[in-house]
């Protein structure tokens, strides 16, 4: 890169988080530290049932025997579980009627944020189940579900309501056991949502929440299930942003999705966490499992993930193919910038006869950032006619960043079709002063070239969505390059 | 006056490559600059565009009553100077209308001007493909990926229409290019001429001279323009040679 265009890139880089700011709101939290008291201290705070408890109890005695996983390509220090509060709410608990009840201070986060629920209510077909920090205070759209027999709420209202269903699925694709984060989680999830869509239902909204972490020193610890019955279509939006902390935050999210004969699940995350300053200091650690089971004949699962935030993510959505036909998707745009890294993927377990993957993965990295993709394809021995296309494609701005590429293939199906594609471009000094040329700056120049390279991961997701994610996107890169 | 090059030396890599070019461009006029290989055609064409890895160490470029050197490669395309790339990039991912969109915008933008509506700007792609006969299957694809070396020629071309400078300068647009679409390309500059834009064709054969019938021809060698003439010169160089430049020139220094 010539000189002004590294002067450029980094003026850009030092460009502030946008959405870095604390809300003051006083939260009931409790203190520090993690055992068996806290545990059962949480469970009560969320008046939970007594197999709850004893649920996260199991799900606790089991962490301890783990270990951290080390086999990501990230380097981060040492996580102090003890040094973390796993309770934070907003004072003056939720259930409000109207927005006019709501704390005027969390209103006015989320206006900071452009996602205001008034704004939220007023978009046609979107549903909010907004999540502050631990609790859900607010939900709507929620009559117009309930006419459908579609339940969306979160998750302590619906362990309280609908226990049949969580004893039922929850930890069913996502075993208490199944990883260090996942096991962590399954103890101590503070809030999250729930959505069950019933039998021949396409839900007629895109159902969607807001996370966001607020409260300083407190790990959040989402948890989210989605159940999709026979011939139900779902499509759920997924998108957040954290105010600016010194300290790193550690996030450990779990997502199950479940889909049954011919339903459909769509999964659409913009990520757009704090991902630290410009030397790396105190962004979000997201380590999150997300995994969907198409359980179904026709089933379908489809991940889009816009991932722009977060200090270190550790992250794979994946696809359990039990239905024959079902079909997993993965499409991905991850950016990282400055200190950023992230270790992300997939992982498809082709298990019944005929089942389809598609994974398109986009990484894009700046600044001094690692982006990983590690993504896995599994054609067990009963998988007849499996067939898998993978696309890994790497983008580089600057040169002092990396991509990195570890697709593992796991074939014991001769009948599997399996193709991989990767490619690692850098955006060129000779294309920037191209478009230069053309009468187009530098900024504009490399917003085109970013946004035409992901253009097949954006047409994935909603409209609206989408427009975010681009948004989001030059946000992100605004900052880092050209 | 459109275009004057005054005393220009440019290097690159601590090279000197251009070494005291002088030059004047009228609106109206088009001028032929031809040389042997590595003479510096491409790095002058390059200069005048503002690619910075040059280094402009003396001299001056005025265009238009401005100091050219003073603006950046974007704010030049939008005062009207257009190049036509020797070698064009691919942009995978970009496609041809979009990058024209922006580009049409940006420029209209910066002179002042309403930014074109779709139909608007689907009307004036549709015109100006036809003016260099590009298919409009080229619209909706990616900027020169997977383009034959000579429908990149042609997609430059194109762009230029488009875009509709005031200053083209192409560099060895016709290499790559066979006869029938050398004259198509040629056709369509041609009918681009207008009284208050200009040409500067870069070219090291005379076989487009034969379509774009140049008003002035120089020949540059080692950096410096060794010859100008009339469209007779690029004739006579084809008969007699380079050789001819560099032996004269060789003449000149005994002398
Ligand atoms: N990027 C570059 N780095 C170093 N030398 C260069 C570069 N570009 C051009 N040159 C040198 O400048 C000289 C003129 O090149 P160029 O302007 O491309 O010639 P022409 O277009 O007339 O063939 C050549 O000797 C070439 O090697
Ligand atoms: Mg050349």
């Amino acid at each position: 890169m010539s000189t002004t265009e590294t002067q450029k890139i980094e003026e850009l880089t030092n460009k502030e988080y946008k959405f870095g700011f604390v809300t003051d709101i006083e939260t009931d939290s409790l203190p520090k530290g993690l055992n068996e008291d806290t545990i059962r201290q949480l469970s009560a705070k969320k008046n939970e049932p007594e197999w709850m408890t004893e649920r996260r109890l199991k799900a606790f005695r089991h962490w301890l025997t783990m270990e951290e996983p080390k086999w990501s390509n990230v380097t981060f220090p040492p996580v102090d579980y003890q040094d973390i509060s796993y309770y934070s709410a907003p004072k003056n608990k939720p259930k409000y009627n109207s927005l006019d009840e709501v704390d005027p201070e969390l209103l006015e986060t989320y206006k900071k944020l452009g996602i205001s629920l008034e704004e939220q209510k007023a978009l046609a077909g979107v549903a909010v189940d907004a999540v502050f920090d631990s609790v859900s205070v607010a939900t709507t759209f929620k009559e117009k579900l309930n006419e459908l027999g579609i339940i969306f709420c979160s998750m302590s209202e619906a362990i309280r309501e609908h226990p049949e269903l969580i004893q039922k699925y929850l930890n069913s694709v996502v075993p208490i056991t199944d990883n260090y984060y996942a096991a962590l989680n399954s103890a101590v999830f503070s809030d999250g949502s729930f959505a069950y869509v019933p039998k021949g239902v396409r839900c007629p909204m895109e159902l969607s929440t807001y996370f966001r972490i607020n409260a300083a020193n407190t790990g959040q610890f989402e948890r989210t299930l989605i159940v999709a019955d026979e011939g139900a279509y779902v499509s759920y939006l997924e998108g957040c942003t954290a105010p600016m902390r010194d300290e790193n935050q550690l996030h450990a999210a779990v997502v199950e999705l479940v889909a049954f004969d011919n339903a459909t699940i769509k999964y659409s995350t913009v990520q757009n966490w704090y991902p630290g300053d410009k030397d790396g200091k105190g962004g979000i650690y997201n380590f999150v499992t997300k995994r969907g089971a198409c359980r179904g004949v026709n089933s379908k699962i489809s991940w889009t993930q816009v991932e722009t935030g977060s200090a270190i993510t550790w992250k794979y959505p994946s696809c359990i193919l039990q239905g024959d036909n079902s079909i997993g998707e993965f499409y991905s745009v991850a950016v990282t910038n400055n200190m950023q890294q992230a270790d992300t993927g997939t992982k498809m377990i082709h298990i019944g006869k005929n089942t389809r993957s598609t994974i398109v993965s986009k990484g894009i990295s700046a600044g001094k950032s690692q982006n990983s993709y590690r993504g896995l394809v599994k054609i067990t021995k009963k998988a007849e006619n499996a067939r898998n296309f993978s696309q890994c494609d790497s983008l580089l701005l600057g040169d002092k960043c990396g991509a990195h590429t570890f697709p593992y293939l796991e074939i014991k199906n001769s009948t599997a079709q399996v193709e991989h594609e990767a490619t690692t471009s850098k955006i060129g000094e000779d294309q920037i002063f191209y478009l230069n040329q053309r009468g187009i700056s530098t900024e504009d120049a490399i917003s085109l070239i970013v946004n035409g390279y992901c253009k097949e991961v954006f047409k994935e997701l909603p409209m609206e969505f989408a427009v975010e994610a681009q948004k989001l996107l030059s946000i992100s890169l605004e900052g880092s390059v050209g | 006056m459109l275009l004057e090059i005054k005393n220009l030396h440019a290097r690159i890599a601590g090279n000197e490559i251009l070494k005291g070019i002088n030059l004047k461009v009228n609106a109206g006029e088009v001028h032929a600059i031809m040389g042997p290989n590595g003479s510096g055609k491409s790095t002058l064409a390059s200069v005048l565009a503002g690619r910075e890895e040059f280094e402009v160490t003396q001299g001056e470029i005025i265009y238009n009553d401005k100091n050219l050197l003073e603006l950046s490669p974007e704010d030049r395309a939008r005062e009207g100077v257009f190049l036509a790339f020797q070698y064009p990039v691919e942009i995978p991912g970009v496609s041809n209308t979009n990058l024209l969109k922006t580009a049409v915008n940006e420029i209209r933008k910066y002179r002042g001007e309403q930014e074109l509506d779709a139909m608007e700007f689907l009307t004036l792609l549709r015109e100006k493909s036809k003016l260099v006969e590009l298919d409009q299957k080229f619209l909706s694809r990616s900027v020169n990926e997977g383009f034959s070396g000579g429908e990149k020629k042609r997609n430059e071309i194109f762009q230029m229409a488009v875009l509709n400078p005031t200053l083209a300068v192409l560099d060895e647009t016709d290499s790559g290019l066979d006869i029938d679409a050398l004259r198509i390309v040629a056709n369509g500059v041609n009918k681009l001429k207008r009284k208050d834009n200009a040409t500067i064709v870069v070219t090291h054969y005379q076989r487009l001279l034969n379509y774009i019938v140049p008003d002035f021809v120089h020949v540059l060698y080692q950096g410096k323009i060794a010859k100008s003439g009339g469209k007779e010169l690029a004739l006579e160089l084809e008969e007699k040679g380079y050789d001819w430049i560099k032996n004269g020139k060789a003449e000149v220094v005994n002398a």
